[in-house]
């Protein structure tokens, strides 16, 4: 079953951590990343900019553009993980393994999917602000 | 990350909210700052046990608030603070007392708490001294450092500064739209400034303020995020993240300044000019152009060159030209002439900067700026002429050895009477 593990947090906390403890959280959570593509388990890992970089185009008749996130919610959704789980125990293993990697407020949203279609990373993405992601599990599901 | 660097994290981000509420419910800037204090004393006491609430800045506005009528009381009477225990079942009240705050007061607060660093009376150095004092919650030794002066005397700028905004009083009814933007415009400006301390200087002074531009650009976030359709909001936080993103290739190894055409794109901040270029994109769309998108735009095609020779001087000149309509200036018109001479050489530029002579005769980048013009039309003498004056206005030493580099070459051209083509600044 692919999982999608989407980190919720405070982002204007994770915007103040100083520089060092940003790497050292990094690599930490590379190290975990690393173990699961050993596994063959990892997908897809995206971090996303901040919220304020975000637009919302509501689906009303009007298509209305508003800027900032869609939701103002206490934690923003920072980026996600597709993983490989046998099951919601094995989710919430892993999640939990990447929650160790540093304290915080936030959690971690299990979503498992409906339909996961792996392509490719466009070329116009920036190559230094984004890893292109490893073999993808390679798993579609119906819904 | 230890407990102590996470909840420091937490602090920082929820202390401009923190405050900015207990200024409202105090009304006086000292006595919320030491509310503020002693949540924070709580925090680091009962957080690594407990975990972090889910809402740290109610969290802190609450204690903060109990704190702060405790201490009144305690003027009147020695009492004793309630142990830490009773402030346990914090949890429940807080999401309680936080969906009864309302978004709109909070945005107010956090605004007002800018705007009250901004005030009119106060110089520019004072209003930044005292954000990042009192928003940003940087120590007074680090303001010192990063302005390079006594911490002493920099506790008396802060403390004459503080003096002064509590005397004029603060505006503690809500704003009205025409009022919350020109506090918003006030604020603007007074990031920008922080911004461009962070900027100034060389070497270990660089290092020294490096943290400014920082708090800066995380300031202007946190007040896009709380106002989040306003462009020119968007135009000020991709500026200084697209001119901050150069931060990297900006200073050589001596600590010496790098001059833009110079510089090593390859280290400029990927994710920084990501998130400018998405700003900017942002602000575009709302047709309401202001100054902070016009300049962030000139940022934004500066980073978009893979190499110097790649820039789109035309699309900057023009972008000057429109600067010139919404904020004339003479640097401005100073900055789009270096445009011009690029685009159509050194002559027009020279031109366009001779009838701005009077009033920038004090100003480094002019003499600077008409040196290298001079320089590149072969008029070696008044090229001298214009380099010395521009060394007896420079600012730091960095700014000297820049141009003091432009007269060893000409003293080395007079000697050896080649005629070479020459890289203009």
């Amino acid at each position: 079953m692919l999982y999608a593990i989407l980190c919720y947090d405070h982002e204007d906390a994770v915007s103040a951590w100083p520089e060092e403890e940003e790497a050292a959280v990094m690599a930490r959570l590379g190290a975990v990343q690393e173990k699961l593509a050993a596994q063959g388990r990892l997908g897809p890992v995206a971090r996303l900019l901040p919220t304020t970089a975000a637009t919302t185009v509501r689906k009303n008749g009007e298509h209305l553009v508003l800027d900032g996130p869609f939701a103002e919610t206490k934690e923003q959704l920072l980026g996600f993980y597709i993983v490989e789980c046998a099951d919601l125990d094995q989710a919430v293993e892993t999640a939990k393994e990447l929650a160790s990697t540093y304290t915080s407020e936030g959690s971690y949203e299990l979503r498992p999917l409906a339909l996961f279609k792996p392509a490719p990373t466009p070329v116009t993405v920036t190559p230094a602000t984004v890893t292109p992601a490893k073999a993808t599990p390679a798993a579609v599901m119906d819904a | 990350m230890s407990d102590l660097a996470w909840i420091d994290a937490a602090l920082t981000a929820a202390r401009p909210q923190a405050m900015g509420a207990l200024l409202r419910w105090f009304r006086d800037l000292d006595a919320a700052e030491e509310a503020f204090q002693d949540a924070c004393l709580r925090a680091l006491r009962t957080w690594p046990e407990k975990g972090p609430p889910r809402d740290p800045a109610s969290w802190l506005i609450m204690v903060g608030r109990n704190a702060g009528i405790d201490q009144a009381r305690r003027q009147s009477r020695q009492a004793p603070l309630p142990p830490d225990e009773l402030i346990s079942d914090l949890e429940d009240a807080e999401s309680a007392a936080a969906d009864r705050l309302d978004g709109a007061d909070y945005r107010d607060d956090v605004l007002r708490l800018l705007f009250i660093c901004c005030h009119p009376d106060l110089p520019a150095t004072q209003q930044i001294a005292l954000a990042l004092r009192i928003v940003s919650g940087l120590s007074v030794k680090q303001i010192a450092r990063a302005f390079l002066v006594g911490e002493s005397a920099m506790e008396q700028r802060i403390t004459r500064a503080k003096s002064r905004i509590a005397g004029a009083g603060v505006p503690f009814e809500p704003p009205g739209p025409v009022e919350r933007a020109e506090r918003l415009a006030a604020v603007a400006a007074m990031l920008y400034l922080v911004f461009n301390e962070g900027y100034s200087g060389t070497g270990t002074e660089a290092q020294q303020r490096g943290p400014l531009a920082d708090e800066a650009i995380r300031l202007a976030r946190l007040l896009l995020r709380l106002y989040p359709a306003e462009p020119e909001l968007m135009g000020l936080t991709a500026l200084m993240l697209l001119q901050h993103a150069r931060t990297p290739a900006r200073l050589d190894a001596d600590g010496q300044v790098v001059l833009l055409e110079d510089q090593d794109r390859g280290l400029w901040h990927r994710r920084m000019i990501a998130e400018g270029l998405a700003l900017v994109d942002k602000a575009m769309r709302h047709r309401r152009p202001g100054p902070y998108q016009v300049q962030a735009a000139i940022a934004a095609l500066h980073d978009q060159a893979a190499r110097a020779e790649d820039t789109d001087w035309a699309q900057i000149d023009r972008l000057y030209q429109t600067l010139e309509r919404l904020q004339p200036s003479p640097v401005v018109t100073l900055n789009r002439a270096v445009a011009v001479a690029k685009l159509n050489g050194p002559a027009d530029a020279l031109d366009m900067i001779e009838p701005l002579a009077d009033r920038l005769s004090g100003y480094f980048y002019f003499f600077g700026l008409k040196g290298a013009l001079l320089d590149q039309l072969g008029r070696f003498d008044e090229a001298r002429a214009c380099f010395d004056r521009a060394i007896a206005l420079a600012h730091s030493p960095a700014e000297a050895a820049h141009i003091r580099m432009h007269l060893d070459r000409l003293a080395r051209l007079k000697s050896s009477d080649a005629d070479t083509a020459l890289p203009g600044t």
